[in-house]
């Protein structure tokens, strides 16, 4: 008797698991048809477009890893790889300890701070088209607002997106102006760690440097790790204001790795070509980031840890 | 007894100096913020001959509120706000819809793979978008959907990762009671979804919403390669013809009008959603 009402039991069990198990495939089917339909199945043809050669008025011609070779000894792609490289290695940086410094400052109990909150992460919400033709405005040579503020300090500005030495430099300026963002997200950060501790820490005698160094850095530094992560991903695939502001120009100072794979895909209908650059570019950020979650363990502090210890 | 008043004494008047110092440095830093939309804003409303001045005046003689008026009727914007509200619109509701609904089964329900595919799905946050670029091209090319906006809406009813994610992290969060009692009332899964955990999600909801308007308003690429019709294309689009063409030629302070216009959108639904919207991210952000 007891055993057989345990086997109806789980029967049972078995049952309304199984009805569970399919409403939750309802409920994630947009999900699944989504990664089959837009990521795993382009994924994969995009890795057999790398070796072929498509232009879409005949049918791909298998080259094998003809398109790689042919990259390996193009200048424009070393070029692009770069720029691209110049780009994240300085932005990203930058970015992050400028994030950071603002989100410390927006932290602070003053009344009114949603203001300034709002206007530190407008940059963010306005970019786009028409602000990248705004910076191109900024940086014109002869009567954009910026050498005209030079100018008013006596430093002759330099023809910023004609001069192949400073129109990258006008990239960055332009991405960091575009910080907000990450800084939310440090914000957010700042605002999850216990005020105790901090209190803590100045009753131990700590002072404003050793609190940011031993409470504040380690406490936030998953949001660091998320926001590096981020920016690096960001970052070598920024578009836009590389297209709208100085389309890869003046003489390919600043022809970043995808405004390159746009020319090759839409211009030139290479879509063989354009495949395999775009899985050199996965392959590096894949690289970069395996590496940066690597590393964390070294520098990212987790709760649980705070946990475990007390 | 004395010490700790003086303590507490050193303490706030020492806070009152970092406040002091905090607020002055983000006066700074926000008027550097702010000189570029005060430049578009100065072009925008000078006359043609006073935008090549030097040195430069950042308050134009006479406010030419009529350049507003000329860049609309002349670079035919009704035409591209109607298409791009038209996108954005239907990209949101693609976007609420896909990412609430499928983050209920990885919130609550239990299936063989499920955290298998919710990995998968979180991994794709690392994949440059160039590498489904030119095979989601090709896919749409053949079915004859390229210039139209199909491609810019359809993928918006497959749930967005980050979204499924940021809604997951908040169905979570809510107390299972709900739910149970509701569940022996007899309702089905669907209608718990529906009337149980889509109220009580407002604020997420809210923050995907201004996410997802932002970003396809501002979205440049997308169009870019999908719609090459003269008449189908976005704000965005348009605004890279306008600065080109014969129809304005290099007349700066039209083009700045232009540009002024194109920001109106996503600047006004950010100083509605502010509040709600910081305070969406800084709760539901990054936890977990």
């Amino acid at each position: 008797m007891v055993q057989e009402s345990r086997t109806i039991e789980s029967r049972r069990l078995g049952k309304r698991e199984r009805r569970e198990a399919m409403h939750a495939y309802v409920f994630m089917s947009p999900v699944i048809i989504g990664l089959l339909l837009f990521t795993l199945g382009p994924v994969i043809v995009s890795l057999g477009l790398s070796f072929t050669e498509y232009n879409l008025l005949s049918d791909p011609k298998w080259i094998g890893v003809e398109n790689y070779i042919e990259m390996y000894g193009e200048d424009l792609f070393w070029q692009s790889l770069r720029v691209s490289a110049i780009y994240s290695v300085v932005s990203v940086p930058l970015g992050l300890v400028l994030a950071l410094f603002l989100a410390i400052l927006l932290n602070q109990k003053i009344r009114g701070m949603y203001v300034f909150r709002a206007i530190y992460y407008l940059p963010t919400v306005i970019s786009g088209v028409g602000v990248a033709m705004l910076w191109r405005w900024i940086f014109n040579g002869q009567y954009g607002v910026i050498n005209t503020l030079l100018h008013n300090i006596g430093v002759k500005g330099p023809n910023w997106l004609i001069d192949e030495n400073w129109a990258l430099t006008a990239l960055i300026i332009t991405s960091i102006w575009g910080v907000g963002g990450t800084m939310l997200i440090f914000l957010a950060g700042l605002q999850g760690i216990p005020q105790e501790l901090m209190e803590a820490a100045e009753i131990d005698g700590a002072g404003r440097w050793q609190q940011f160094r031993h409470v504040t850095l380690p406490l936030i530094s998953h949001v660091t790790f998320f926001n590096l992560v981020l920016g690096i991903i960001g970052a070598l695939q920024v578009f836009t204001d590389a297209y709208v502001i100085t389309n890869g120009g003046p003489n390919n100072a600043t022809m970043f790795i995808s405004v390159y794979l746009y020319r090759h895909a839409f211009i030139y209908l290479n879509f063989g070509y354009s495949a395999a650059l775009a899985w050199v570019l996965f392959m590096i950020v894949l690289t970069l980031t395996l590496l940066v979650f690597r590393s964390s363990p070294i520098w990212v502090f987790y709760e649980s840890e705070r946990q475990g210890k007390s | 007894m004395h010490t700790p008043i003086r303590w507490f004494r050193r303490r706030s008047s020492q806070q009152l100096l970092m406040a002091i110092g905090a607020a002055l440095l983000l006066l700074v830093g926000g008027a550097v913020i702010m000189v570029p939309f005060l430049w578009m804003i100065s072009t925008s409303l000078k006359q043609a001959g006073e935008v090549y001045l030097m040195p430069p005046i950042w308050v134009p003689s006479d406010l030419q509120w009529v350049n507003f008026v000329t860049a609309w009727t002349r670079l035919n914007f009704s035409l591209y706000a109607s298409n791009t509200f038209l996108i954005v619109s239907t990209v949101m509701i693609g976007t609420l819809f896909s990412a609430s609904f499928a983050a209920y089964g990885f919130a609550r329900l239990r299936a063989p793979g499920r955290d298998f595919i919710f990995m998968l799905l979180l991994a794709t946050l690392m994949l440059p978008g160039a590498v489904t670029l030119v095979p989601t091209y090709l896919m749409f090319n053949k079915i004859g959907w390229v210039n139209t906006f199909l491609p810019l809406i359809a993928p918006a009813f497959f749930g967005n990762a980050f979204f499924v994610f940021l809604m997951r992290q908040f169905y979570i969060t809510i107390p299972r009671e709900l739910e149970e009692s509701a569940m022996m009332d007899g309702a089905t899964i669907y209608q718990i979804w529906w009337h149980i955990m889509l109220p009580l999600s407002g604020p997420v909801l809210a923050t995907i919403a201004v996410f997802t308007f932002v970003g396809t308003y501002n979205d440049f690429f997308t169009p870019l390669i999908y719609l090459s019709d003269d008449t189908m294309h976005t704000i965005a689009v348009a605004l890279t013809y306008f600065q080109g063409s014969a129809k304005i030629g290099p007349k700066m302070h039209l083009l700045m009008a232009a540009v002024s216009i194109s920001v109106i959108p996503p600047l006004v639904l950010f100083l509605f959603a502010q509040r709600y919207f910081v305070r969406g991210i800084v709760t539901t952000g990054i936890k977990g």
